[in-house]
């Protein structure tokens, strides 16, 4: 867990090399109930720091997920498209949204670390 | 042990379960004897049917029956309380009914030479001059369809008059507790859309709102009294903050109901606010429709209304139909015909029959039926925001902290008590919202028996019967659909079952 960082907009992101893995959290998903649809960006597509990247729908809303961090599309999890209770099921695993190659490493010292996230998370309980 | 209320039919009393109507009858049986028809030669060619046409086969009481059935089904304003928020499902008054069936007035054709329906243009004048003066704006566009068509007509004519004075701009602002119509529309129009956080007041963020606010914004969409239900205190200061800065105040009308009569929208500094006829003056709503959804307009933006409207000249009444005979810069049309008429006629009747003083206690009495609801139940149920509040109470799903019980699974157990479900999980801005609007029409006597349910049922959830609550609706036709598994692979229409091939 020591190379995830989060926002407090509850996405995920995990550091592979030059390679940020980018998800929902658990209390994400679990606030939005069954995942019904996920519409995730064209590999290739250029995403913007905070700028939507992705949309989510659930039995209970339609949401946007913002990238995390800026880069080029390199990967999108295609299972979603058949089966997006993988979001519910592991959303820290299986339920990837998508791959994006870092454009600035430095971006990520505005994310969160796993306890400041958790620490955000228990107040919101 | 068996279900001690099983019957051999699988009927409970005066509710009936049938099949669909395709898995009825056969389709060599009609409910009309008539002639077989003449031969003709086909003139189809490529398109011709190849196959029957698979209607279902049934005596004409055996289609009665089945349409009954289903009305049976349906749960109405008719029926009951029906407190679904942010939809005002007030009564329909049956006066409007009767007036819209008048034979000068049902028979009419959209057709029609202009002289021979001077009445209808009078009316859809009339009904226009109530709504102008209800908001205090000095013209209005009657053709939008519903709502959220008003809503596109608005920032259409925002988009019209921003571009014709060479200043097209990129972005529109929406709070986050508004309708999802809201940044809809907006993107729909070609806007980017820009949320704007609440305050823990349940209001647009003055602070974060005026950051936002720069010579790019096109429009700030907002509603009021909004979404939680709260009216927007600071709207004079939003309205000048919005027209400093070159843009234009779009207000959703949606919540109208609560200041009908008592507030003139057009004092507020509002430029455009679309008035859902269906909601605060009456009209048939939710699948009785059709909506209807007037856009009242500025000065400013009075010019680019969209064709057709209605004049009145020397020689009477007169439809302006056509861009190039307009006076004004109508950006164009935006519905055939001449908006919903039935809905003119069924709000002109309200309005008219009500009068400027009733209308006034309309929203009188609709506020106060809210906030005795939460005066009931602020000490059961937890607010979202502290009160008073306007047409409309927001609670959250605090108050069942602990018990295992969602605002789903309560909102069920309310449809076995006999009542519609609020409005729940909207606004998006609280967790586990429960949105409740009464309206005016309904009685005290109503909202104490709704008050005593929500009471006992918060009791029993607290109490730990969890699964009372996870396994309702128990009474109605259907119980708990599997709505995660109707989002994900929807089954649209029916379809005969397979031939099994080895019966062949």
């Amino acid at each position: 867990m020591a190379n995830v960082r989060f926002t407090s907009d509850h996405e995920w992101v995990r550091i592979e090399g030059d390679i940020g893995v980018v998800g929902i959290t658990e209390y994400a998903q679990e606030q939005l109930g069954d995942i019904v649809f996920v519409e995730l960006p064209e590999v290739g597509a250029q995403l913007e720091k905070g700028a939507e990247a992705a949309v989510i729908e659930s039995v209970k809303a339609a949401s946007e997920i913002n990238a995390p961090v800026s880069g080029e599309v390199v990967a999108v999890n295609e299972g979603l498209a058949d089966d997006p209770g993988k979001v519910n099921a592991d959303a820290m695993g299986e339920g990837w949204f998508f791959k994006v190659r870092l454009a600035d490493p430095q971006e990520l010292e505005d994310l969160m670390k796993p306890a400041a996230y958790k620490e955000l998370v228990a107040g919101l309980k | 042990m068996s279900d001690p209320r099983a019957t051999t039919t699988g009927n409970r009393g005066l509710q009936i379960e049938e099949p669909l109507i395709f898995e009825q009858g056969s389709p060599d049986k009609t409910a009309v004897d008539l002639p077989e028809p003449p031969s003709t030669k086909d003139r189809l060619g490529g398109v011709r049917r190849s196959g029957p046409i698979g209607l279902p086969g049934l005596s004409e009481p055996e289609v009665v029956r089945h349409y009954l059935r289903l009305s049976q089904k349906n749960f109405s304003i008719d029926h009951g309380f029906y407190p679904l928020g942010s939809c005002t499902m007030k009564h329909n008054p049956r006066l409007n009914e009767k007036l819209a069936r008048l034979p000068g007035i049902g028979d009419l054709h959209p057709l029609q030479p202009t002289a021979t329906v001077q009445g209808a243009l009078a009316l859809i004048d009339a009904c226009a001059h109530w709504l102008k003066a209800l908001t205090g704006m000095p013209a209005v566009a009657m053709s939008p369809a519903a709502g959220a068509h008003g809503e596109s007509v608005g920032l259409m004519t925002i988009r019209a008059a921003l571009e014709d004075r060479g200043d097209a701009r990129k972005r529109v602002l929406v709070p986050d507790s508004a309708h999802g119509t809201n940044p809809a529309t907006a993107h729909a129009c070609g806007y980017a859309v820009e949320g704007i956080p609440a305050d823990d007041r349940g209001r647009v963020d003055l602070a974060a709102f005026r950051e936002k606010l720069d010579a790019d914004v096109a429009a700030i969409m907002l509603t009021n009294p909004n979404t939680c239900g709260l009216f927007e205190n600071d709207i004079l200061d939003i309205a000048a903050a919005v027209h400093d800065a070159g843009a234009f105040f779009y207000c959703d009308g949606a919540n109208l109901n609560a200041i009908v009569g008592r507030v003139r929208p057009g004092d507020l500094g509002v430029d455009c606010m679309h008035i859902n006829l269906h909601k605060t003056f009456s009209t048939p709503h939710g699948g009785g429709g059709p909506g209807s959804g007037p856009v009242v307009l500025s000065e400013a933006l009075a010019p680019y209304a969209p064709v057709p409207y209605v004049v009145q000249g020397p020689d009477g009444f007169e439809l302006i139909e056509d861009p190039a005979r307009s006076d004004a810069k109508p950006f164009g049309r935006i519905k055939g015909f001449h908006g919903q008429f039935g809905m003119f006629v069924r709000a002109l009747g309200y309005m008219m029959s009500m009068g400027s003083d009733g209308l006034r206690q309309v929203s009188g009495d609709a506020v106060l039926n809210a906030n005795y609801l939460l005066a009931c139940l602020r000490d059961t149920v937890t607010l979202a925001f502290e009160g008073p509040c306007m047409h409309e109470v927001l609670f959250d799903e605090g108050f069942l902290k602990e018990t295992g019980v969602t605002t789903l699974d309560f909102a069920k157990a309310l449809i076995d008590e006999g009542f519609h479900p609020m409005t729940v999980y909207f606004p998006l801005v609280v967790h586990g919202a429960m949105l409740v609007e009464p309206t005016e029409t309904e009685t005290k006597a109503t909202l104490d028996t709704f008050v005593e349910t929500m009471k006992a049922l918060t009791a029993r959830a607290r109490a730990g019967d969890v699964e009372y609550f996870q396994e309702a609706p128990r009474l109605t036709p259907r119980r708990r659909l599997d709505e995660t598994m109707a989002a994900r692979n929807p089954i649209l229409r029916w379809r005969p079952p397979a031939v099994d091939k080895a019966a062949e």
